[in-house]
């Protein structure tokens, strides 16, 4: 007879990683959207809900943490990468997600992003880009547009926005997403690949704001126009889009992506094929901006890339091979001694 | 050979010549920053630790890598005070000065006592560098230098050449050598022990084993000119110091600070996080601990002083004990998040190696002006406990006393150092691991009738509850929290409730502290108050006024915030109280505030200690007010 059998665990759902908490962003704000993607993604890990932490900053999108029934810390702003940092290194069997927006990530905190995107620290990190301060209500960000009219900028903002995965590429990005909140099907399966990657996972999720920002993504959402106006990636594919799947990107002899009329301009082999592993591509794609491209959404980068977590346990496992396990009494007392009797 | 002629016993040569015992030496080496000062100073340590004298060390070089080579900045100097009785400074001014060119010659001959003895370099006294030092004319020359010090002129640079003459070497690296023999002389001089830095040499250069001999060889040559040059009046015997018996080593503060961590960690059976970010004079802390990988300790060096903390505090969420390490600018920039640490009421330790400010101020100089930051330095109310260590070897002792605080009230702690602690060094009395007071380190994990914010009814502290433990999911963060339940709440009542538990929580520390010792009788006519690194000075101007039979005593306080409860009425049973700090009274504001006590300050703000003559001056002048004193 076997000893203690283990116990059975009712696979998670959705609702298990419903905190109890009243949902408070302004109704249709597109962070529902997203909460719901992530509880409907998180439950098919396999991972024990006690293992999962979010950690958010300030902002609209930091409220996140509250809204799911994990361990989660709001902490302060632009902070996050860094305290998960903290906690993935001391705890890395946990799995630590990453919930900031366009101003929490990119401005304030904008140092902390990209040092966590250059050391690889395996967490996943959701950018809600709004484009717009919502929760200090409606001033431009640095992913407003020039000449955007908001509170803090009457007459226009002057600022060059960053784009966020230009940035995230620079930064040595081994993952490097974009999903929309307006396709809940497509951000899952997004959420899906990065819950999956080992490393640093960056989505910018384009999220529209109702209130301060309403319809900065309509150009690439409305179902009239979006066959038009942005590109679905595929790992494999080549980069084709419109209505009747009759336009490419190929790279003309001065090697800059151009759109193309299949057939009319070309054939689909002059099509650029999807590549997660380039980075060349990568750039490429992070380059087309409307109105002359469609917007690309998909992952764009995908590679293996050794993480910063690990290696630390690595070095420490390496270094107590060759030194044995710590003594203090021996550290105490190391190094030139001598008693006085 | 050119030495000085003012020597009683030159016609005698083949002399042997004497051993003069004295209690007491404060040798001060003193060259460019590029001449090895810092580690000749360490050696010369490292041989009086072996020989068994008491010692405190203070080393003082530029805030820049490489000021130009030979300018007055450039200067960097190493100061050893050595004894057979305890000590508990650096000492006030040196009774041997070795300068290695004329910008250290101008720059520390005023400090020299008179009659002392001073050895220069004579060799690099040349028009370029004179020019550079600011000297009209070669001051080697003025004869009053003779008359004031017992001077030795020695062509160091010379000598090297020659011993290391047909050693392959390039001039360079014999240039780099000439520190040695200084040391060598100095070994000679005071009969010092050197077979633990030969053997550190050769072990630091044993894939160069060219230079390793060459620098072996160069001491020797220091030491045999001392031996056979007629020129030294003395060579100089102190005693082994009576220490309480035990194994000894030499730290410095930050060492000590580093070791004090680990054995908190080791102690509590957790892993030790370092969130840091490099910055003087604190990085050495860092360095230390980056070696103890094997000790379950991680360092991360963060890309800045915010995310030093801010990985400290997510590690500390995890269940670590975490750190984080930094000085004054540094200190500021970690403000906010001392704040959510606070909230989070997580244990967290804060180290500041306190240095001259504001702003850069003087990076490599010590201050204690962070006091105020330290204890107030945040929006809103934000109490969090303050210590303070008092020697460089105190460092241990009070970083694991940070540790116990924090894990045992769930807290963050900031202890306060300072640069003259973290780079001076004294002798340590290697304690006993098995004596360390236990640190025990509870993670909540029975979801039964869990609250987040439920507080231990003694502590006021809340539970530790790390992810990973099923059953106990929840949210914390910056937000206020509901008193029971820790959900975010906004409701007035509860937000002051929230403010004055948080306060009652870190004042309620106090209760846990041993009675306050004083130094000298519980009553009398003056009290010098202090606190942190100034803690040698004060004591020994202390000792010095009670064997005068003045009714002085000394207080010095580790624990800044809370206050211990018996201080209002120490205070109160003195006729003066001065309280000295290298600041312009942060203390005294605030024990003025505390128990509306009549301090009187006695401050100096120049990147300096106190002598401990500066502190018997003063106490003098209060003790005989003007008409007193002839």
């Amino acid at each position: 007879m076997s000893a203690n059998p283990l116990p059975v665990t009712p696979p998670l759902t959705k609702k298990d990683f419903q905190s109890d908490q009243d949902v408070r962003w302004c109704p249709g704000c597109g962070d529902y959207v997203i909460l719901a993607q992530v509880q409907r993604v998180l439950p098919e890990l396999g991972i024990p809900r006690e293992n999962i932490v979010v950690i958010s900053g300030i902002g609209c999108s930091s409220r996140f943490p509250y809204y799911m029934n994990t361990y989660g810390m709001h902490s302060i702003h632009g902070r996050a990468p860094a305290i998960a940092t903290g906690l993935k290194v001391a705890r890395p069997e946990l799995s630590v997600w990453v919930a900031t927006g366009d101003g929490d990530g990119l401005s304030i905190g904008g140092n902390h992003t990209i040092h966590v995107l250059r050391r690889n620290v395996d967490m996943k990190i959701l950018l809600f880009n709004n484009r717009i301060y919502g929760l200090t209500k409606g001033q431009y960000s640095p992913t407003s547009q020039v000449g955007m009219k908001s509170k803090s900028s009457p007459y226009g903002s002057l600022d060059a926005p960053f784009d966020p995965l230009r940035l995230a590429l620079g930064a040595g990005g081994t993952f490097v997403a974009r999903a929309v909140d307006a396709e809940p099907a497509h951000l899952t399966e997004v959420l899906r690949r990065a819950a999956h990657h080992k490393g640093t996972a960056f989505i910018e999720i384009y999220q529209n704001c109702v209130v301060f920002n309403d319809g900065a993504f309509d150009y690439m959402t409305e179902k009239a126009a979006r066959e038009e106006t942005r590109l679905v990636l595929t790992h494999g594919k080549p980069l084709v889009f419109g209505k009747a799947k009759d336009k490419g990107i190929r790279l003309n002899p001065k090697l800059e992506p151009e759109v193309f009329q299949i057939g009319r301009e070309g054939d689909l082999s002059q099509c650029l094929v999807h590549d997660e592993t380039s980075e060349t591509l990568a750039w490429i794609l992070a380059h087309l901006q409307p109105p002359k491209f469609p917007t690309p959404v998909g992952v764009f980068r995908a590679v293996s890339a050794p993480t910063y977590d690990a290696g630390v346990h690595e070095q420490e496992e390496e270094v107590r091979g060759k030194k044995g396990a710590g003594d203090l009494a021996k550290l105490l007392g190391s190094g030139e001694t001598w008693t006085v009797s | 050979m050119d030495a000085t002629a003012n020597h009683p016993e030159r016609e005698h040569p083949g002399k042997e010549t004497p051993r003069e015992e004295v209690e007491t030496v404060t040798i001060r080496f003193c060259g460019d920053s590029g001449d090895g000062m810092q580690l000749t100073g360490t050696e010369f340590t490292k041989s009086t630790a072996i020989a068994g004298n008491d010692l405190a060390t203070f080393p003082d070089y530029p805030a820049e890598i490489r000021a130009p080579a030979g300018t007055l900045p450039g200067v960097s100097g190493f100061q050893i005070h050595f004894s057979s009785r305890d000590i508990y400074t650096p000492g006030d001014a040196p009774d041997v000065l070795v300068a290695m060119n004329p910008a250290a010659l101008k720059t520390n001959l005023p400090d020299l006592v008179a009659g002392g003895v001073l050895i220069v370099n004579k060799d690099a006294f040349s028009d370029v560098n004179l020019q550079k030092a600011g000297y009209g004319q070669n001051p080697l020359d003025d004869e009053s230098l003779a008359r004031k010090y017992r001077f030795f002129k020695v062509d160091i640079s010379g000598l090297t050449e020659r011993a290391l003459a047909g050693s392959g070497l390039t001039s360079k690296e014999v240039a780099l050598c000439k520190n040695m023999f200084a040391l060598g002389l100095m070994f000679w001089m005071y009969g010092r022990p050197m077979e633990a830095t030969i053997a550190g040499i050769r072990r630091k250069f044993a894939k160069k084993p060219q230079i390793a001999e060459a620098n072996v060889k160069v001491i020797h040559a220091g030491f045999n000119y001392g031996e056979t040059a007629e020129m030294f009046a003395h060579k100089y015997e102190v005693k082994p110091a009576r220490l309480p018996p035990g194994r000894y080593r030499n730290v410095t503060g930050n060492q000590a600070t580093a070791l004090g961590l680990a054995a908190a960690a080791q102690k509590a059976g957790v892993r030790l996080f370092l969130g840091s970010y490099p910055i003087t004079p604190a990085s050495d802390i860092l360095h230390e601990l980056s070696y103890l990988k094997n000790y379950g300790v991680t360092t991360f060096q963060a890309e800045d002083e915010i995310a030093g903390i801010g990985s400290a505090i997510g590690a500390a969420y995890g269940g670590a004990l975490a750190v984080t390490t930094t000085s004054g600018p540094g200190m500021a920039l970690k403000t906010e998040a001392m704040g959510l640490a606070i909230m989070l009421e997580l244990p967290l330790v804060i180290i500041d190696v306190q240095r001259g400010g504001p702003s850069t101020g003087l990076p490599t100089k010590t201050e204690q002006a962070d006091l105020l930051q330290a204890v107030y330095g945040r929006n809103s109310e934000a109490p969090l406990p303050v210590i303070a260590a008092s020697s460089p070897a105190d460092c241990f002792g009070a970083a694991y006393e940070a540790f116990r605080i924090a894990v045992q009230y769930m807290t963050p702690v900031i202890l306060l150092t300072d640069g003259y602690l973290g780079n001076g060094s004294e002798p340590w009395l290697i304690p006993n691991v098995e004596k360390l007071r236990p640190i025990e380190v509870k993670y909540r994990r029975d979801p039964e009738g869990f609250q987040p914010y439920a507080r231990d009814p003694k502590t006021l502290a809340r539970p530790w509850v790390i992810p990973g433990t099923p059953g106990l999911e929840h949210r914390i963060g910056g937000l206020e929290k509901d008193f029971t339940t820790g959900s975010v709440s906004y409701d007035p009542q509860n937000h002051e409730r929230m403010v004055r538990i948080r306060a009652e929580k870190v004042a309620g520390i106090a209760k846990g502290l041993a009675p306050t010792e004083v130094f000298g009788k519980p009553e009398g006519d003056l009290l010098v108050v202090g606190w942190g690194g100034t803690y040698g000075a004060l004591h020994q101007a202390a000792e010095q006024l009670q064997a005068k039979g003045n009714r002085v005593s000394h207080l010095h306080l580790r624990y800044l915030n809370p206050l211990p409860p018996d201080v209002g009425d120490i205070l109160r049973r003195f006729r003066h109280v001065l309280v000295a700090e290298l600041n312009l009274g942060q203390l005294a504001k605030i024990l003025r505030a505390t128990y509306l006590v009549d301090a009187a300050s006695y401050n100096k703000i120049q990147g300096k200690p106190f002598k401990i003559a500066e502190i018997v001056n003063r106490c003098r002048e209060i003790l005989e007010p003007d008409g007193a004193r002839a």
